[in-house]
């Protein structure tokens, strides 16, 4: 695996397009660009980035369509959607359909670098803001016979991670504070990944479904 | 019946009609010849074929070109729910006048009534699909004008919010702070509004009185708040006193910890029990040197949460940034 992770930039936005690119510029190394769901799909395949930077809402179907199109062809592909978007539906939607992370367009260029990379190695990227939804999705308490507690309810640590995420922390500075390894802090949010992504509580779908932005 | 079949009420009205004559001739009532028999059918066969032709007619015209489908459509199923309707009420019909007739009571009554009962019959199925698409096309025109209020509203909004903003920001182009803040209060507005879906109500509920709070720091001194709110409560004494003393902080932060980035606040409600924390990364400060006359941080963030019941702890460093957290428990356990 090289040191510089490789991406694909889709977005519907050329200026915003080239606005990543050059700050990513020496960090990450740009393979291409899209900008259609059907464009995406053929630059993924053809180019094989380790990660793709998705935008979420794009004409022709957004985010969660390339996500759909190019895991069949490419199941171990890497997305990190980058959104402007913060609305809960747009990001739980997109989360569940596999991306590894949700990042908001105002990120630093130094923090989406870091963000690719943590993504190209398998590890989950949460924003502040989708750390709170997290919570938020997994608060109150559910009947005893509904819940699959490897799925449905998170850890008091895992809580603690997010709580400190939500706040702006950093990985690091999460470890320093719990006194555990940033390698833990890294499995507890992959953790809360997977549970966000096969969890069935009521509130999680719930999301998906309501409250729609306009593109 | 699923689809458009003007034809059915032409068909419907037909057999009724036919039905009815039928059983008055071979009654004996109404004694036609065989000439004005055929007369009759004639008749019936030309207010079918106008009958289906009007029907398809107005299916069409009572709708919006985009809608000339699904009209249609709906037309159809409306039209043959109409047609079986006629069916039914035909039979009945026909049923009370063999009672009646059986009893000898319809005598009196003679041709003329019946054949105006059996015209005014005919008429009204005939006319039925006008007045289906009459009730159709009024909702259309409805929805047309309930959309174009709409779009007005949007334009409306977007002129005096988003146009106005980015005119300000072209006259204020040299001055890079100016523009940040305009652009980014817009921000928060235009997501506000999209997300309208529900009404803020910041004197009633803990989240939104929070994060109006953090929106109105934000604007007055020009430093980003990213404000995260799980969970909710009604405001009451003690939250409302929460409130003040997350102001008192984000004020500090805005003032002195700017150049850090964004200041945070996040705050979790859980069954009246509510926790804020307010970071920046500004240079922080050593809490123990607080002179006794700061009153912003002795009086209006710990002495306030103190006063009821909750409890506020600010921990700092020189070069550090600043945490602080706001805690008090539901009922002020």
């Amino acid at each position: 695996m090289s040191p510089t992770p490789s991406v694909v930039i889709v977005d519907d936005h050329a200026i915003f397009r080239s606005g990543v690119k050059a700050e990513l510029e020496g960090r990450v190394e740009t393979l291409g660009e899209a900008e259609t769901v059907e464009d995406a799909v053929r630059a993924i395949t053809e180019l094989g980035p380790e990660v793709v930077l998705l935008d979420v809402h794009m004409p022709g179907g957004g985010g969660v369509q390339v996500i759909e199109q190019v895991s069949k062809l490419r199941p171990q592909q890497r997305f990190l959607a980058l959104s402007v978007s913060d609305d809960p539906s747009d990001v739980i939607a997109i989360v569940r359909a596999g991306a590894r992370g949700y990042v908001t367009k105002t990120i630093t260029g130094e923090e989406l670098a870091d963000a690719v990379r943590r993504v190209r190695d398998g590890d989950a990227v949460f924003s502040p803001r989708l750390a709170g939804f997290v919570l938020d999705a997994f608060a109150g308490d559910l009947p005893a016979e509904e819940v699959d507690p490897d799925l449905d309810q998170l850890t008091a640590r895992e809580r603690e991670v997010l709580r400190y995420i939500a706040r702006g922390y950093l990985y690091k500075e999460i470890g320093l504070r719990l006194s555990i390894s940033v390698k833990t802090v890294e499995a507890h949010v992959s953790s809360v990944l997977r549970k966000l992504q096969l969890s069935n509580r009521h509130e999680l779908s719930r999301w998906a479904v309501s409250r729609r932005l306009v593109d | 019946m699923t689809k458009p079949n003007p034809g059915t009420l032409g068909t419907g009205t037909v057999v009724l009609v036919l039905g009815v004559f039928l059983l008055l001739q071979t009654n004996g009532t109404l004694e036609l010849t065989a000439g004005e028999s055929l007369g009759g059918l004639g008749v019936c066969v030309v207010l079918a074929l106008i009958a289906s032709s009007f029907s398809r007619r107005i299916a069409l015209r009572g709708a919006e070109p985009e809608d000339e489908e699904l009209a249609s459509v709906a037309l159809g199923r409306e039209a043959g729910r109409i047609s079986k309707v006629g069916f039914a009420l035909g039979i009945l019909l026909g049923a009370g006048l063999l009672f009646a007739w059986a009893n000898g009571s319809l005598e009196a009554v003679g041709k003329v009534a019946l054949a105006a009962l059996v015209v005014t019959i005919a008429l009204i199925l005939i006319s039925a699909p006008f007045w289906i698409a009459m009730v159709r096309r009024l909702g259309t025109e409805r929805v047309a004008r309930a959309r174009s209020e709409e779009r007005s509203d949007v334009a409306a909004h977007l002129h005096d919010s988003v146009l106005q903003t980015l005119a300000l920001i072209q006259k204020r182009s040299d001055e890079p702070e100016q523009v940040a803040r305009l652009a980014r209060r817009q921000e928060r507005e235009l997501r506000e509004w999209l997300a309208d879906d529900r009404p803020t109500r910041p004197d009633e509920r803990l989240a939104d009185a929070l994060r109006a709070t953090a929106a109105e720091i934000e604007d007055s001194h020009g430093t980003p708040i990213e404000a995260i709110v799980v969970g909710d409560t009604p405001l009451d004494d003690r939250t409302r006193a929460l409130v003040g003393a997350a102001r008192e902080a984000l004020t500090n932060a805005a003032k002195f910890a700017a150049a850090g980035g964004p200041v945070r606040l996040y705050a979790e409600i859980d069954h009246g029990d509510a926790r804020v924390f307010i970071d920046d990364r500004g240079p922080g400060f050593d809490p123990d040197a607080i002179p006794n006359d700061r009153r912003g941080v002795r009086e209006s963030i710990i002495g306030r949460m103190n006063r009821h019941g909750g409890r506020a702890e600010i921990r700092s460093e020189p070069g550090d940034g600043t945490e602080v957290e706001l805690s008090i428990r539901a009922g002020g356990r």
